[in-house]
């Protein structure tokens, strides 16, 4: 459905997406991740025809984003990081501009504009005012906006950005619904949020393609080493840190352990493994050695992890460093 | 052409759930209301004063009402216009809504011309309060309707130019009121180049006065429709026009 070719963008200063080529079949759900600033936005721009490419090629049902741009738009559905809303409309009023736009008949609009609303969760609100619409409202009347005209393909820029948990999870389920009818691409900078929704990953960081993989194997790689938090402690005596790292240190499957906090009864470490099953391990010895277990919890997996262990870089979040994309 | 239609439907729809186009209404209406009236008593004190001395003057209400209150009209635009323009591109970069035109399948051009004629039904609306004051001319005096359609022709094709000019204007910033203050800096611009031709007459004062959008509006307000005067406008419209669709253009390289 979509096929990206070396795809490039050059700016003055910098370039913002750097030689991409990845491919997305009909019907799936693709995640899009990166830190802020790794060149998302402006891929994503540049599928939905907004920037021109400088270089490379990229078609959307077969048609070029550049030669054939009012075929591809005719084809997708867009919403932008912020809902690209008019906040003196109403919602019902505006889904039909936008339908019209899209190049709906009079007809086809009216049941199209009652289906969306139905199907976003946004009958409610239907006669309201966009501009005093409460944020989850917002994205989904943006949501609403991108799928009037039943487009064969879906481009969603951070679509939970800025929601209540409650509204992330709606949104995620509403996406994952909307699969199966429309290929999506979604962006995101969280993780969990491609694992619950996605079945294939692009990872970019800084301009560059990491990696595609299946959201399955990306866990699996992920989970190949789990970093886990333990709190050991003891009721009347004292503990003696050094003595419960030696001890963490004797699991087998433990390939590191770190003091990270240390109090008067309790002392905190994380604790790197190589295999995923060395948490019952690591509690008997520590209940067996006479000491209690405050907690063991495996530390989120972060984005940062992952880079690291796909681009073998050194732990500086990538975040942090990366160029901002100046696309704003 | 339909995308045109939808495009300046939503744009007339945003000026008048907004105060904006009532404001604007409101504050031509008074203002023209006051030339009105001011115009309009001098004519009727000229006239019982040629009475008075009991010597009858040739008075033409074409020539002495309806003629300085066009000229009024397209001076008090100058003013309301860059109000109208400012808003057209500049609100729909800052809120990111230009994204959702760039996407969809419809072309600059068409976006464009939308924009651009609903500014021209609001300032045709704005014209359509004076009819009122003209309809008690035409009660109460005899003039030539002729003259006032070629005056009402001049007006249009003036603001078209320079509502042109201020959309262009309007698609080089985020910001509103910088659109609307450099939009009125132009309008300014246009209407004082001719004060040059008051004292110099050099070839380079001519070409000066001749860039003046009010120098082209005379005749006009005379109720000539003068071809070299329309085609000036026209073409001050098509610069506007084509400007804005390259800085259209321009926006999606740059940005």
């Amino acid at each position: 459905m979509i096929t990206v070719t070396d795809l490039t963008k050059r700016y003055a200063r910098h370039t913002a997406v750097d030689h991409i080529s990845f491919e997305v079949h009909k019907g799936q759900i693709v995640g899009f991740l990166g830190p802020n600033g790794a060149g998302k936005t402006t891929t994503m721009r540049m599928l939905t025809c907004f920037l021109p490419p400088t270089s490379g090629a990229a078609t959307v049902a077969g048609f070029d984003v550049l030669e054939q741009s009012f075929e591809v738009k005719k084809r997708i559905g867009y919403l932008p990081e912020t809902p690209p809303l008019y906040p003196e409309m109403r919602t019902a009023e505006y889904l039909q501009f936008v339908g019209s736009l899209k190049g709906l008949g009079k007809a086809e609009l009216a049941k199209r504009v009652d289906y969306v609303c139905e199907r976003c969760a946004i009958l409610d609100v239907k006669d309201k005012l966009l501009g005093k619409l409460s944020k989850g409202y917002r994205q989904r009347v943006g949501l609403a906006q991108a799928i009037i005209h039943n487009p064969d393909v879906l481009i969603l820029d951070e679509p939970t950005s800025g929601l209540d948990p409650k509204q992330i999870n709606e949104t995620r389920e509403l996406i994952k619904g909307l699969a199966g009818d429309h290929t999506i691409i979604l962006s995101t900078h969280i993780l969990p949020e491609v694992e619950q929704t996605c079945e294939q990953v692009i990872i970019i960081n800084k301009g560059k393609l990491v990696a595609t993989d299946s959201v399955s194997n990306l866990q699996n790689r992920a989970r190949g080493a789990e970093t886990l938090l333990v709190e050991v402690g003891a009721r009347n005596a004292l503990v003696d840190p050094l003595k419960v790292q030696a001890r963490l240190e004797l699991v087998s499957g433990v390939s590191r352990v770190h003091l990270k906090n240390k109090r008067e009864d309790r002392s905190t470490f994380e604790v790197e493994s190589r295999k995923g099953l060395v948490r019952g391990d690591l509690a008997r010895a520590v209940v067996e050695a006479g000491w209690n277990l405050n907690e063991l919890r495996p530390t989120a997996v972060s984005l940062e992890e992952i880079f690291l262990q796909l681009t073998g870089e050194p732990a500086a979040a990538p975040a942090e460093e990366a160029v901002p994309a100046g696309v704003k | 052409m339909r995308n045109v239609w939808i495009i300046c439907r939503k744009e007339l729809r945003s000026y008048f759930v907004s105060p904006v186009a009532y404001l604007l209404l409101a504050m031509f209406a008074v203002i023209f209301g006051f030339f009105f009236w001011n115009i309009l008593g001098f004519f009727v004190f000229r006239g019982m004063e040629s009475q008075m001395r009991g010597q009858m003057m040739p008075m033409n209400v074409n020539e002495e009402v309806i003629r300085p209150l066009l000229s009024n009209v397209s001076v008090i635009g100058l003013f309301l216009i860059p109000m109208i323009t400012m808003r057209l591109f500049a609100e729909e970069k800052r809120t990111g809504t230009i994204e959702l035109l760039a996407t969809s399948p419809v072309s600059d051009i068409e976006v464009i011309l939308g924009k651009w004629l609903s500014a021209m039904v609001l300032y045709a609306s704005m014209l359509l309060l004076t009819a009122l004051n003209f309809l008690f001319i035409f009660k109460y005096g005899h003039p030539d309707w002729k003259p006032l359609v070629i005056g009402y022709l001049g007006l249009l094709l003036q603001a078209g130019a320079l509502l042109a000019i201020g959309t262009f204007i309007s698609t080089l910033t985020k910001n509103q009121i910088i659109a609307g203050a450099a939009t009125f800096g132009v309008c300014l611009l246009l209407w004082i180049l001719e004060w040059v031709s008051g004292y110099e007459t050099a070839t380079w004062a001519r070409v000066m006065s001749y860039m003046s959008v009010l120098t082209h509006f005379e005749s006009f307000a005379k109720g000539l429709l003068s071809l070299k005067d329309a085609i000036f406008y026209a073409t001050l419209i098509f610069l506007g026009l084509f400007l804005t669709a390259r800085s259209m253009e321009s926006l999606r390289w740059r940005s």
